[in-house]
């Protein structure tokens, strides 16, 4: 892929794509691991509660969200008054608010993934770890964290492969701003609408065979994963 | 004193009281009918169930009060569980070190090798769990446990779902394992032959209650407990090899008694052994048998005749050298003879069963 193949625009789309996905993925697991296992072992009426708050943006319309998000986080909302409280710019019309756009427009991917992956891990292989000597903090990192592989693979491809196609969210939020919070996704709308095509089609073809090359990457690793916890 | 139980938990759907001591020593089954309470028990005593009114206190340290609960890491305790339980992350050589590197070096009693060698694990270390058979798996386990140097170890009728062949390979495993360490065990099991070949002590589970708890020998022949009328009912004896006859091919096993004669076997002189007698094997004389092809023939007492399960079978109870046998012969040799408790007479014993 040499420069003369995508604009210089495109390959600065394509680089904000990319960081913004691959920041949304660490901030998402670190977010999620702690509250995916809550979710899974709590007993606590809040559960039903967490859960379906953790699964709205699966089904909320990315332009809802992005206006919620934009009137919290704009100059006048409560988020932006907070932020310009404390002396900082607010969240709106800027990196920093596309990663939190992101981060909750892709969250369920995460969540959902490895709340499904701490399921599988099941009590026993804990209890088996805690009559080992190990304390509650032991054991999730060295049974639970490993036995839940499968999640963290599959909730990170999917948040990566699903930030790196939103659009939505962010053209509400980041207001399609060229080097600082215009994304592959919106270049490709802008090439459309100027007519375009082979523009449009190089970056779609691009995100299309770099979201496939991903997914196939998370089916292969979940294959060679074993999948239970305690082999039967 | 080591292990002390009170436990009064009582549920709609669901019951357990249970206030007894184990002995420090040996192996204490825990036995009764599945839904009888055993494995509830078990992990009231691990900690990973808790029991809101109990008391669990082992040797100095309370466990479980109405104030204190220590959570089961902190218990000096190891667990096998009935099921296969292997990290199915790690190889057997990392299941085995998980335990052993979470305990202090200057708390180690068992070494690596020790371990490995007492469950014979040598050519296993390299696999991982999926690799190896259900017994193999247990064994690990098992090992696993043992090296935390648990000063108690809980077992969860760890043989119970594994096959006829892969049981055979595991319980001389256990055997030592009772005859070289010095742990305490509670061994769940719902097998009596199991239960009598490896226990010293039984404590007997009926819906949640301890129905009752003390030596085996004692118990497998209470005719007022339900061990005694079971079809393979029998006793126990613990003998020594005392002599082999290489032209009948027969060793001889002295017990308290007398002198048994079992099948060759090639044991050591001296060596410790336990023999079974099932219950259907002993007949009764009054004389010693001059002319009989039966050759074990031990003198003793009548202690008690009691009903048994089949109307036509008496169960007698059989003072030999201070250690119950147990007979079941019929009413009417009962009657002929007139067996009634202090009569002295002969037992005849068919076929004896060495236990290893």
């Amino acid at each position: 892929m040499s420069a003369s193949f995508y604009s210089p625009d495109d390959l600065v789309a394509l680089w904000i794509s990319l960081k913004l996905a691959a920041i949304t993925v660490v901030l998402l697991l670190l977010l999620c691991t702690p509250l995916a296992w809550w979710l899974e072992m709590t007993r606590s009426r809040l559960r039903v509660l967490g859960e379906a708050m953790a699964a709205l943006p699966l089904v909320l319309p990315p332009t809802v969200l992005g206006f919620y998000l934009l009137l919290f986080l704009g100059p006048h909302g409560w988020g932006g008054r907070l932020m310009q409280g404390l002396g900082m710019q607010p969240l709106a019309f800027s990196f920093g608010g596309l990663v939190l756009g992101s981060m909750l427009y892709s969250m369920p991917f995460v969540i959902q993934p490895l709340q499904g992956a701490f399921q599988s891990v099941g009590a026993r292989a804990l209890e088996v770890a805690a009559t080992l000597r190990a304390s509650p903090l032991d054991r999730f990192f060295t049974v639970a964290v490993p036995l839940a592989r499968r999640g963290f693979i599959t909730g990170s491809v999917l948040a990566f492969a699903h930030t790196l196609g939103e659009f939505g969210v962010v053209l509400m939020l980041g207001g399609n701003i060229p080097g600082r919070t215009q994304t592959a996704s919106i270049v490709i709308f802008n090439h459309v609408e100027a007519f375009d095509y082979a523009a449009a089609q190089r970056l779609s073809a691009t995100l299309l065979i770099a979201c496939f090359a991903l997914l196939l990457i998370v089916y292969t690793a979940n294959r060679r994963v074993p999948e239970t916890a305690a082999s039967a | 004193m080591s292990l002390a139980l009170d436990i009064g938990w009582s549920r709609p759907d669901f019951r357990l009281t249970v206030d007894c001591v184990f002995p420090d020593s040996g192996i204490s089954a825990l036995f009764g009918r599945s839904g009888s309470g055993k494995t509830t028990l078990l992990r009231c005593i691990a900690g990973l169930e808790r029991a809101p009114r109990a008391t669990v206190r082992f040797n100095a340290e309370v466990w479980q009060d109405d104030r204190r609960f220590v959570p089961p890491h902190r218990r000096p305790l190891g667990y096998v569980f009935q099921e296969s339980s292997l990290f199915s992350h790690l190889d057997a050589r990392a299941n085995l070190e998980y335990g052993l590197q979470r305990v202090p070096a200057s708390r180690r009693r068992i070494g690596f090798d020790q371990a490995v060698q007492l469950m014979g694990l040598e050519s296993l270390l390299a696999h991982r769990a999926g690799e190896l058979s259900g017994g193999q798996r247990q064994r690990v386990a098992i090992a696993r446990a043992l090296l935390t140097s648990p000063q108690l170890l809980l077992m969860d009728e760890p043989l119970s779902n594994l096959d006829l062949a892969s049981r055979a390979e595991i319980l001389p495993h256990l055997e030592r394992l009772h005859d070289e360490l010095s742990i305490p065990i509670v061994y769940v099991s719902h097998e009596i032959g199991e239960v009598m070949r490896i226990a010293d002590h039984i404590a007997l589970l009926e819906a949640g209650a301890m129905r009752a708890f003390g030596p085996i020998d004692d118990l497998l022949t209470r005719p007022d407990l339900p061990l005694a009328h079971l079809e393979e009912a029998g006793s126990i004896f613990e003998g020594v090899i005392a002599q082999h006859d290489a032209h009948y091919h027969l060793s001889y096993v002295g017990i308290a008694a007398g002198r048994l004669a079992i099948s060759l076997r090639d044991a050591p002189l001296g060596r410790r052994v336990r023999v079974r007698i099932d219950a259907r094997d002993v007949s009764l004389a009054f004389r010693p048998p001059e002319q009989s092809s039966i050759s074990n023939i031990l003198p003793g007492r009548v202690i008690d005749v009691t009903d048994d399960r089949d109307p036509a079978q008496r169960l007698v109870r059989i003072d030999v050298g201070g250690r119950p046998l147990l007979a079941r012969i019929t009413l009417r040799s009962v009657t002929q003879l007139a067996i009634a408790p202090g009569v002295a007479l002969y037992a005849q014993v068919k076929s004896v069963a060495l236990m290893d």
